[in-house]
């Protein structure tokens, strides 16, 4: 137990295989319990897909572990029913400085734009996220979540997967059409099936201190560059929830895990950084190395690889547990869609192609932070403290100054999903890329554009007044809903008002939406279940639609 | 022609979606150059460096001003 936050025990309950010594044949089943299983078993139970989740423990994560949850985590936490019970516990934050020595060099904000229902980031205590996770998967009747359930052997088969599980009740065989495997960076599932994660581990060690005291530090992230209260290494003080401020500070490879992590060595480093008047209690401590690597591929047959278990990346730039819980996001349509029989199974190729892009991505930016943050070389070394002397005074520099570039969403630009633009387009929405939020109202009632869209393909088609839209053309819109897949049709428009009957018609309350999409009278989206763009159009045309998804379930190839 | 002290870092033909990550791609290739060299090579490498990118500025004036800033903060 920690000082501040006690840790739920789940109750375990003898699986009915194992009482009756029976095989269960599940659609799916998920192993492991973190933040990216979870979210991927409530992704697919919402979506009315019955789920079998296994953990082999019977509380959530010990330690704050990840804290940092980033704008589109919070937005695909919304979309599975958690987001707002994070955000209340949760620390928003928007502000990031960095310190050379005793003086700031540079200083950040995540989120210039306005109108966003969440904001660039939240610091929250891992444990929290999973707690909210599991009630959340409580609600759900189609959630089988098990305790203390340990996966033992894993058999993939041609049609599916046989697991061998171990419960304090004794063994049981669970068989399931597909498993996802998010048991973590040290993933057991990955070594049994002998899958090689390839990549760099990195010769450094971080002692993590998750202290708890009352302070006047503004709700910031703050990073230094060899402080005067710890010579030589970084430095970097992030507040959590109940007043508990998370220090992380680098050791070097040499220094000993085990020591460093007694309260005697800990407590003077702390008091050092803080100053000896400061009253503070410890919460918990921690060592940690870390690797950026990930598996070549993330789909093995009907195995899928999500979260740590996959890639990994350095923990500056908070890239591991966001970018896990968005590859929940991008597998679970897909594999709906499969199971259904709406698509081909190649469908799930693309969630490892996807991920795989967006986990480069994560690495490439987490491995340049580690190189800045922890130069190899004496003159990596003096290139890295001379952008730092220079940063204070001249913008170029400061653009160089790598404290962490903090997790943001992948825009899949290659993916084989999107259909290209036939017509040019100003912004950032292009097809692949992850929707930017706007305030939009509805029926008198406000909302936000994240808060609509989601969980089905849906057509947003903007006009300047919706009472404009032709019978014919309304008709060609409504029956984009009866389709195999069916798209929703809703109308976007700046001046609200009612549309032809059977069309939803979403008021652009603030502008934002036509800024951000770079709309005219007729541009069309085509947007993913999970809230990607995956084509657009200056004019809507049923046929191009059509062809569009077919293109982005794989049920036509290019 | 005076110093530029803006970020000016970026590649023809390549679209940047974040603001960081044409510095960043620039930092990597100069750490890079400098793998596995001793610190007496590197030192030759940085030295050639300079004289390479001065050339290729040309302009005597903003390369003074370059050496001032350059030189001041040590």
């Amino acid at each position: 137990m920690l000082r501040t936050y006690e840790y739920p025990k789940y109750p375990y309950r003898q699986p009915p295989e194992q009482k009756s010594g029976g095989t269960g044949r599940h659609r799916v089943v998920v192993v492991g319990a973190g933040p990216v299983g979870l979210a991927a078993a409530i992704d697919l139970a919402q979506s009315g897909v019955a789920v079998v989740l296994l953990d082999d423990d019977d509380t959530v994560s010990v330690g704050s572990r990840g804290v940092c949850y980033a704008k589109r985590t919070l937005e695909i936490l919304d979309r599975i029913g958690v987001g707002d019970a994070c955000v209340a516990k949760g620390v928003s934050w928007n502000v990031g400085r960095t310190f050379f020595r005793g003086a700031e060099v540079y200083k950040f904000k995540l989120l210039s734009q306005p109108d966003h229902k969440r904001p660039g980031m939240i610091n929250l205590q891992q444990y929290y996220l999973e707690e909210y996770e599991v009630r959340r998967a409580r609600e759900l009747a189609n959630l089988d979540l098990r305790f203390r359930n340990k996966v033992r052997a894993v058999a993939p088969r041609s049609d599916g997967v046989v697991l061998e599980v171990e419960t304090p009740d004794g063994g049981y065989t669970l068989q399931a059409d597909w498993l996802i495997v998010a048991d973590g960076a040290r993933s057991e599932i990955r070594r049994q099936l002998n899958l090689e994660v390839e990549g760099k581990v990195f010769s450094d060690r971080f002692l993590i201190a998750d202290v708890l005291m009352k302070a006047d530090y503004p709700t910031e992230r703050w990073f230094w560059f060899d402080p005067p209260f710890h010579p030589g290494q970084s430095v970097l003080l992030h507040r959590q929830a109940d007043n508990v401020w998370r220090i992380d500070f680098q050791l070097g490879w040499q220094a000993d895990p085990d020591q460093e992590k007694r309260p005697d060595r800990v407590i003077p480093r702390i008091k050092a950084m803080l100053g000896e008047d400061r009253k503070f209690e410890l919460e918990w401590v921690s060592v940690y190395t870390f690797q950026c690597r990930r598996m070549a591929d993330f789909r093995q047959g009907r195995v899928l690889f999500a979260g740590d278990a996959a890639h990994q990346v350095s923990p500056f730039g908070a890239r591991g547990a966001n970018s896990g819980i968005q590859d929940a996001d991008n597998l679970c349509w897909k594999l709906k869609l499969v199971m259904d029989g709406r698509a081909p199974d190649t469908l799930l190729d693309t969630y490892s192609e996807e991920r795989g892009f967006a986990a480069d991505e994560n690495i490439l930016n987490s491995t340049r932070s580690t190189d800045f943050m922890t130069p190899k070389s004496a003159t990596s070394l003096n290139f890295r403290n001379a952008v730092l002397g220079l940063a204070g005074d001249h913008p170029f520099a400061r653009a160089l100054v790598n404290s962490g570039r903090l997790s943001v969403p992948t825009i899949l630009t290659e993916s084989r999903l999107n259909t290209p633009d036939a017509a040019a387009f100003g912004g950032d929405m292009l097809p692949g890329a992850p929707m930017d939020d706007a305030p939009i109202e509805e029926e008198g009632e406000r909302s936000w554009l994240l808060d609509r869209v989601g969980n089905r393909f849906i057509a947003l088609i903007f006009v300047d007044d919706p009472a404009s839209v032709g019978p014919a053309q309304a008709r060609a819109m409504a029956a984009l809903a009866s389709a195999p897949i069916p798209v929703e049709a809703v109308l976007v428009s700046p001046t609200g008002g009612a549309g032809p009957p059977g069309l939803r018609v979403w008021l652009d309350r603030a502008g934002r939406f036509a800024e951000r999409y770079d709309t005219r009278a007729g541009t069309t989206y085509l947007v993913r279940p999970d809230q990607h763009v995956a084509a657009r159009w200056r004019a809507f045309d049923a046929q191009a639609i059509g062809a569009a998804l077919a293109r982005a379930t794989r049920n036509a190839e290019p | 022609m005076s110093l530029k002290l803006e970020p000016n870092f970026h590649e023809p033909g390549k679209r940047y979606v974040r603001a960081f990550t044409p510095g960043d791609d620039f930092y990597e290739s100069l750490i890079e150059t400098h793998r596995d060299l001793s610190d007496e090579q590197s030192a030759m490498v940085n030295a050639r460096l300079i004289l390479l990118l001065a050339n290729h500025v040309g302009d005597i004036a903003v390369l003074r001003e370059a050496m001032q800033i350059a030189r001041a903060g040590v």
